[in-house]
């Protein structure tokens, strides 16, 4: 501030003669404008929150936000949900054997089956879920672990991974397609659900394995390299199966729109999930007409083919049944925090009502007499 | 700032080899005194290149870049850019590095261009062509080819190129006019001496001529004082030798007025002449609000390091179990599991940190910064503060204290000048005890014809009649005033009639010309000083010629000044003026009795007073003073001390003539101002060197001392009686008695009921007061002193000597409470007090710019302090204060959920938000807001301010920052962010809220969370805002608009120089689903529901007197304004 104060002064100095002339001039330009801004007198609106302005906002919040509440409530509770872990940590669970084997090295695949009951028929879809427990998709160094332009088709990034994929980059000095710890761990249990009717035949329920990804990620984020068209075997020619995978990536599916980087149970794994304990859409089962519910009252076996390993980090499978409202699945918490903060509103209002009563008018006169 | 200090100590280090000669030698024209006069050590002096420019073209990236770095805050972010460069770290280095990288560029950018404008402006006077004598011959050369010992010549209206001795003028008498606007802002033309024997040189021949050394002291930074020598070499004599003062020093920057030129030798070329040496910067205030942001910025830096040393040590006692560690689905590298287990720990304290860095933002440093800055020019835009006389509004020297001024507990005012007009108006004389009044007192326009003299008492004698003249010449020549013969001259003017064209009275004290002026009223009229004679004009239209001797000029330690002169008839008088207090002593004959009871009359009539002395003096005595004079002049060395000696020894035995009286006008609302300033909470002190009866009678009249005030005095006449210890003891319990009745009612506004106390004190006993303890029994008299002054709400010192005022200002700046002082003064003995103060505020007086110069704000008049603390002290107050306590508020919402995250994520520093978010959060989403609502945040209207001063209690001692206070911000914070973060974790617990069933992740879930927390933050800070203008609306909705677009807009696309594509349609597939917006709505309700529930109740149950008036016009609002109006006066009025 100094220096370029010095510097007017300079200035100054070397237009001699110009000082004296333009005396009135100076004071003139020198006149702060007289406008609202410079003079900080806006028009503004000035809202205070007092106990007479809140009242109001306090009743329209309860008002609304119990009903919606109540909704929101009621139609979780409406939603039907089945689960069933089938971990096979206990030793009466039909998986047991196969969750001690080692695994990933084990070549035969381990099955089980396990039986349950529906008490209740599913209407309309249902959506199959596979969850898990304790496994951390949020640790840093897992997240980190994608080559996402390598996901998308980029070549380069095909031959030549991202660093962020280490120790999964490479396998036998050829590039892991695709590379990093999301994809290496991808979750390849197969679960086929069985309906036993009451006659003791089983059918197999048809489950739908398409539209269980993000319509964004199967058809932008994520592409084949090189196009639809090509034999994907000849663009995955060499790169390396990631380690823990049975069979290369373009082996996913038989489906071309359903394989390599574009299978969308690959997708799904991907998208990393916020918290340790997580479930994932694993299949839909349609409807078929309005007369018959999706999933009948009745027992059911799951069949698994047994290939994820969970119990070395105290982690659980868990097989979720499930329809969804237009709130998606159930969950409570948004129902019950609606009506508790309805009701709290609504109450505060009532207190701030009695308190607006009591001393509103005390405060607005009382320091008139001062 | 403190680099400055650096560099001073390296120059002086460096140039420490020159600076032990203690004086330089100057060789005019570079010629060599004749050989064998003195060893000739040639001395090597800098070039008359001025750099006021910091950085050169090759420097400016390596220095500034240094300059900024010394920033702690700086540094810090710098550290983390660097940690997060080296190590592997949770968010890249562009989050921190951004930011950095743009609030380095934009001040870099802007202190380039503020050294380029310096650049140009140096260039502009490097380059400018000066005369330069060589050979006889004038050469035109650059300014900065200019070098110690050349002889310049200047034209008139031209600005001298670097220090000079001015050898010889165009005028005659050897005298010229110069003005020093640019340097002290006075605009009135002084006059400065040729040295005796070159003032007649006229060519250059003549001045090619001259063969001569001066000898002067080595550059300082003092404007005024200047000694030297010259010694002039004739014909192999023996050198006469002339004393040089700082009337023959023309100094740089000056320009010559009314001279047709001069010829002056360069002595002190290009940084060092005094004007680049003034230009030092002054050592920076801190306001108490900085001092609070510093302290809560500790905190948060201990929040952080314990967040991260918490989470590093949660991470190892979890991952003690080798499967969390290392589970099979994700592995370590080779060289991760390889590294030792301390190193692994310390980089993964570094991480923690790194993530949690954004909670001390850079971006507050900035809004900061912009805030004062941008602040500030509402103060210069002021149109209230604009004073049409003068031409000029408030000016803001510097932005760093704006919130002071709502802090103000002390105000410490000068009082002629500040309080009065200093527009002095002659109102009578007394010669021996009989009383004259000129007749008409109208602002310089005379009565004409009129002998203008109204005698109060009787006529005096024929030898009275004598006395009479003899002091009304006295009072005509016994002065510094100039006659200036036009109009355009800002400094002080009369108009005169001279016969034939205006003339005006011009000196730096406008007493002088309120003297001179009533003179000419009384018939004596002072015409010029021509030739080294004074000219008057007297009763008998006669004109009476003096030889005027010697000047013995006025300062205010002495207080008074001298002329000696020689009449035509040949007598030689002594004339003296000065304070009563300084003449008396000196006087050893005349009316002293009668002329003492009127100077105290006048004194308590609130008018100041001078006293005229004579001394009649032979051939033989003068003769003796001007050797005592020359011998005082030649010194080298403490020349002031030897002359204020020989002043002490001339200045004796006069005999006194009589006493003037003139009135020193209020300045319009003074009073109300100063009233205000009381109702305030403020304590107001004048303190001024006038006497004691003058300055209280001005008290009186400005409000400071009401009639009910009990007045304590503690001057010398009552230490005179009883001892100092017994006076001081007994006020003390006076005070005290009052104050413990006090204690139980602290709400001060009822305290008129009460006795209200006043002090005065005057310098001598103030020095006796603050004299270091000699014994234990006076060590505590600053203890009582400052306790007695505590108690009163007005003290009055008088008798002031400049640098007691910036004595008594640090005395209480010192006391135990630490109390926000602010000076106020208009003169250049205001200023130390005003640069010791916490706030320093100048008036753009008369008396010159000094005091507007060296102080943080300056405004046109008094009356305009009132706005500037009621008003915008105020309002800058809450503004930041709000700034600061949010700032803090926001970066914990924003970074407490991170810090949750992790024990969610296994403690593996995983950010909860993309990269994107973390860098813009503080940059673009919630900083423009908070930018503006510390703009133009009004809690209150401005009007209400001004009308209710006691408004400036609620802010006062840095209330809104108290600790309280910002635990509570913090806590909110906390709370907000658990609502934040839990409310989307049992949103997202194990389920879907999609209606096609499909999953989000993890970036939604961090979407989701800083979506709640950008609303939020930014609807909490519109629930604050009281002042709702259109541009409000416009960036609060803008912000959120911005937020959602650009959100839309990052994920909307693939961005090919990313190398992760992780928010990918995440932002749209959230919004896609009903419950988000569900649970979005809720979050933010309940984070906000404290806060109101807060803020309403403690409306309705405790309110401040702010909230009152608050509520009180929001009821208003509804009915009339004239009800409004009527509510002031009737206090019955219902709602």
């Amino acid at each position: 501030m100094m220096a370029s104060g010095y510097s007017a002064k300079e200035e100054d100095g070397h237009h001699p003669g110009a000082s004296g002339a333009t005396g009135s001039g100076v004071a003139k330009s020198k006149k702060p404008d007289n406008t609202a801004f410079k003079q900080q007198r806006l028009p503004a609106w000035q809202p205070i929150l007092t106990a007479g302005t809140v009242l109001p906002a306090f009743f329209v919040i309860g008002l609304i936000f119990i009903p919606i509440g109540i909704g929101l409530y009621v139609t979780s509770n409406n939603i039907k949900e089945f689960e069933i872990d089938y971990t096979g940590a206990d030793m009466s669970s039909p998986c047991f054997n196969c969750s001690q084997g080692p695994s990933w090295n084990s070549t035969w695949p381990c099955h089980c089956s396990i039986a349950f009951t529906l008490d209740q028929p599913f209407e309309s879809n249902v959506f199959m879920y596979y969850g898990l427990s304790n496994f951390y998709q949020n640790h840093r160094r897992y997240v980190k672990s994608r080559d996402d332009s390598q996901l998308n088709g980029d070549k380069s990034s095909l031959r030549n991974p991202s660093k962020e994929c280490e120790p999964y980059r490479t396998s036998d000095n050829k590039p892991i397609a695709p590379c990093g710890a999301i994809a290496n761990s991808l979750f390849n249990d197969t679960l086929e659900l069985f309906y036993i009717d009451p006659n003791g035949t089983r059918t197999q329920i048809p489950l739908m394995k398409k539209g269980i990804a993000w319509w964004t990620d199967k058809h932008v984020k994520f592409r084949n390299p090189g196009g639809t068209n090509l034999n994907l075997s000849m663009v995955f020619q060499g790169t390396a199966k990631p380690v823990n995978w049975h069979e290369p990536v373009y082996e996913l599916d038989t489906d071309p729109e359903n394989n390599g980087f574009i299978n969308e149970d690959f997708i799904v794994w991907m998208r990393t999930a916020a918290l340790p304990t997580f479930r994932k859409l694993y299949r839909i089962i349609q409807k078929k007409s309005n007369m018959t519910p999706t999933l009948p009252r009745g027992n059911y076996t799951l069949d698994v083919t047994y290939n994820y390993p969970v119990l070395s980090f105290e982690g659980r499978k868990r097989m979720i049944l499930s329809t969804i409202s237009w709130m998606g699945g159930k969950n409570p918490f948004l129902g019950l925090a609606y009506i508790t903060v309805g009701s709290v509103c609504f109450f505060l209002g009532v207190v701030l009502l009695i308190i607006h009563h009591k001393y509103g008018n005390r405060n607005n006169s009382a320091d008139i007499p001062n | 700032m403190d680099f400055s200090a650096l560099r001073n100590l390296i120059s002086r280090y460096c140039t420490g080899e020159e600076n032990w000669v203690d004086s330089r030698t100057v060789y005019i024209g570079h010629r060599e005194p004749p050989p064998g006069t003195e060893a000739y050590i040639p001395q090597r002096f800098p070039d008359n290149r001025i750099v006021s420019s910091k950085y050169t073209f090759w420097n400016f990236v390596p220095k500034n870049l240094f300059e900024q770095f010394r920033r702690v805050a700086n540094f810090y972010f710098l550290i983390i850019f660097l940690v997060q460069l080296i190590i592997d770290t949770p968010t890249s280095p562009v989050t921190s590095g951004l930011p950095l990288f743009f609030v380095i560029t934009v001040t870099a950018i802007k202190q380039g261009y503020e050294d380029w404008l310096r650049h140009k402006a140096d260039n502009a006077v490097n380059q400018c062509p000066v005369h330069i004598i060589q050979h006889g011959k004038v050469v035109r050369k650059q300014s900065r080819k200019l070098r110690v010992g050349d002889v310049v010549l200047v034209k008139e209206d031209e600005t001298f190129p670097s220090d000079l001795i001015l050898l010889s003028t165009s005028r005659d008498d050897g005298t010229c006019f110069v003005t020093t606007a640019s340097l002290d802002g006075e605009s009135s033309h002084k006059t400065y001496y040729a040295v005796q024997d070159t003032k007649s040189f006229n060519t250059e021949k003549e001045v090619d001529m001259l063969r001569a050394t001066i000898e002067c002291e080595q550059p300082q930074p003092d404007l005024y004082k200047f000694v030297g020598r010259i010694n002039i070499y004739q014909d192999r004599d023996e050198p006469i030798a002339r004393p040089l003062g700082s009337e023959n020093l023309l100094l740089r920057g000056a320009t010559l007025k009314n001279t047709e030129f001069v010829y002056a030798v360069a002595i002190y070329t290009g940084m060092e002449s005094k004007m680049a040496l003034n230009y030092q910067s002054k050592s920076q205030k801190r306001s108490a609000v900085e001092k609070s942001m510093n302290a809560f910025l500790v905190v948060y830096l201990c929040i952080l390091i314990s967040k991260a040393l918490i989470n590093t040590t949660l991470k190892y006692v979890w991952q003690s179990n080798p499967n969390r560690d290392e589970p099979w689905y994700n592995g370590k590298t080779d060289h991760e599991r390889q590294r030792h287990v301390m190193i692994r720990a310390f980089t993964d304290f570094l991480a923690f940190m790194v993530l949690f860095n954004y909670i001390i933002p850079v971006s507050m440093y900035v809004t900061v910064e912009m805030q004062k800055f941008l602040g500030s020019y509402f103060i210069t835009w002021d149109d209230e503060m604009f004073d049409e006389e003068l031409g000029e509004g408030a000016l803001v020297n510097t932005s760093d204290l704006n919130e002071e001024l709502g802090q103000v507990e002390y105000v410490f005012t000068d009082k002629t000048g500040t309080l009065t007009e200093n527009n002095m108006e002659f109102i009578e004389c007394c010669v021996d005890g009989h009383v004259y009044v000129p007749h008409a007192i109208c602002n310089g326009q005379i009565l004409s014809g009129s002998s203008g003299i109204d005698m109060i008492d009787s006529s005096p004698g024929p030898d009275g009649k004598e006395r009479e003249e003899l002091f009304f010449r006295a009072l005509c020549l016994c002065h510094t005033v100039q006659v200036k013969e036009e109009e355009t001259v800002d400094g002080i003017k009369r108009g005169i009639h001279q016969g034939k064209a205006t003339s005006f009275y011009i000196s730096s004290s406008p007493d002088e010309v309120a003297l001179v002026e009533g003179m000419k009223r009384l018939g004596f009229t002072y015409l010029r000083l021509k030739d080294n004679h004074m000219e008057i004009l007297n009763r008998e239209d006669e004109v009476e010629r003096f030889e005027l001797l010697e000047v013995l000029n006025f300062d205010s330690v002495r207080r008074r000044m001298s002329v000696i002169v020689r009449s035509s008839s040949g007598h030689l008088y002594l004339f003296c003026k000065g304070a009563d207090s300084s003449i008396f002593p000196r006087v050893i004959s005349g009316k002293v009795d009668r002329v003492r009871a009127r100077v105290e009359h006048n004194a308590v009539e609130g008018l100041r007073t001078l006293c005229v002395a004579y001394k009649a003096l032979s051939q033989e005595e003068y003769h003796n003073m001007c050797q005592l004079l020359d011998s005082a002049k030649l010194a080298l060395q403490d020349r002031d001390r030897k002359l204020a000696e020989a002043y002490d020894l001339i200045e004796r035995d006069l005999v006194l003539l009589g006493a003037t009286a003139v009135e020193d006008r209020l300045q319009e609302k003074a009073a109300d101002t100063i009233e205000s300033l009381h109702k305030a909470g403020m304590k107001v002190w004048v303190l001024t060197g006038d006497k004691m009866e003058t300055a209280a009678a001005t008290c009186y009249a400005s409000k400071l001392f009401r009639r009910s005030t009990q007045i304590l005095e503690l001057t010398t006449k009552r230490t005179e009686e009883q001892s100092l210890h017994d006076v001081l003891f007994e006020l003390g319990r006076t005070v005290l008695r009052q104050h413990d009745s006090l204690t139980h009612d602290t709400f001060s506004g009822l305290s008129s009921e009460f006795q209200d106390y006043g002090l005065i004190i005057d310098g001598a006993t103030l020095s006796a007061v603050m004299k270091p303890a000699q014994d234990d029994s006076s060590g505590n008299y600053r203890e009582i002193f400052l306790e007695i002054c505590r108690n009163c709400s007005a003290v009055l010192c008088c008798r002031m000597a400049p640098l007691q005022k910036a004595q008594i200002v640090k005395l209480i700046k010192a006391s135990k409470e630490h109390p926000i002082t602010l000076a106020v003064g208009d003169g250049a003995n205001d200023v130390s007090m005003i640069l010791e103060a916490h706030v320093g505020i100048g008036i753009m007086g008369k008396e010159g710019r000094q005091a507007a110069r060296n102080s943080d704000y300056a405004i046109p008049k008094f009356k305009h302090l009132k706005k500037m603390l009621l008003v915008h002290g105020h309002y800058y107050y809450i503004r930041i204060a709000e700034l600061v306590q949010y700032f803090f508020y926001k970066n914990v919402c924003f970074i407490f959920p991170q810090f949750l995250y992790q024990f969610f994520c296994g403690f593996s520093q995983q950010p909860l938000y993309d990269t994107a978010y973390l860098t813009l959060y503080n940059i673009s989403f919630t900083s423009l807001p908070i930018l503006l609502y510390s703009l133009i945040e009004q809690h209150i209207s401005m009007d209400i301010l001004k009308r209710d001063p006691s408004l400036y209690r609620d802010i006062a001692k840095n209330c809104l920052l108290r600790w309280r206070i910002f635990i509570y911000w913090t806590f909110l914070g906390l709370f907000d962010s658990m609502v934040f973060f839990f409310g989307a974790y049992f949103l997202f617990d194990n389920t879907t809220f999609t209606s096609n069933g499909q999953i989000f992740g993890n970036w939604t879930f961090g979407t989701l969370v800083f979506t709640v927390l950008v609303f939020t933050v930014t609807l909490k800070l519109a629930l604050d805002t009281h002042y709702w203008t259109w541009i409000n609306h416009f960036v609060v909705w803008g912000s959120l608009l911005f937020y959602v677009v650009f959100s839309l807009l990052w994920g909307g696309v693939i961005w090919p120089f990313l190398n992760y594509q992780r928010m990918y349609y995440v932002f749209v597939q959230m919004l896609s689903s009903g419950p988000a917006w569900l649970g979005i709505g809720l979050l933010v309700i309940i984070s906000l529901l404290p806060d109101v529930l807060k803020k309403v109740l403690c409306r309705a149950l405790w309110p401040t007197s702010t909230e009152r008036i608050q509520t009180k016009r929001k009821c208003l609002t509804v009915e009339q304004s004239t009800i409004f109006m009527l509510s002031q006066t009737s206090s019955s009025l219902s709602f």
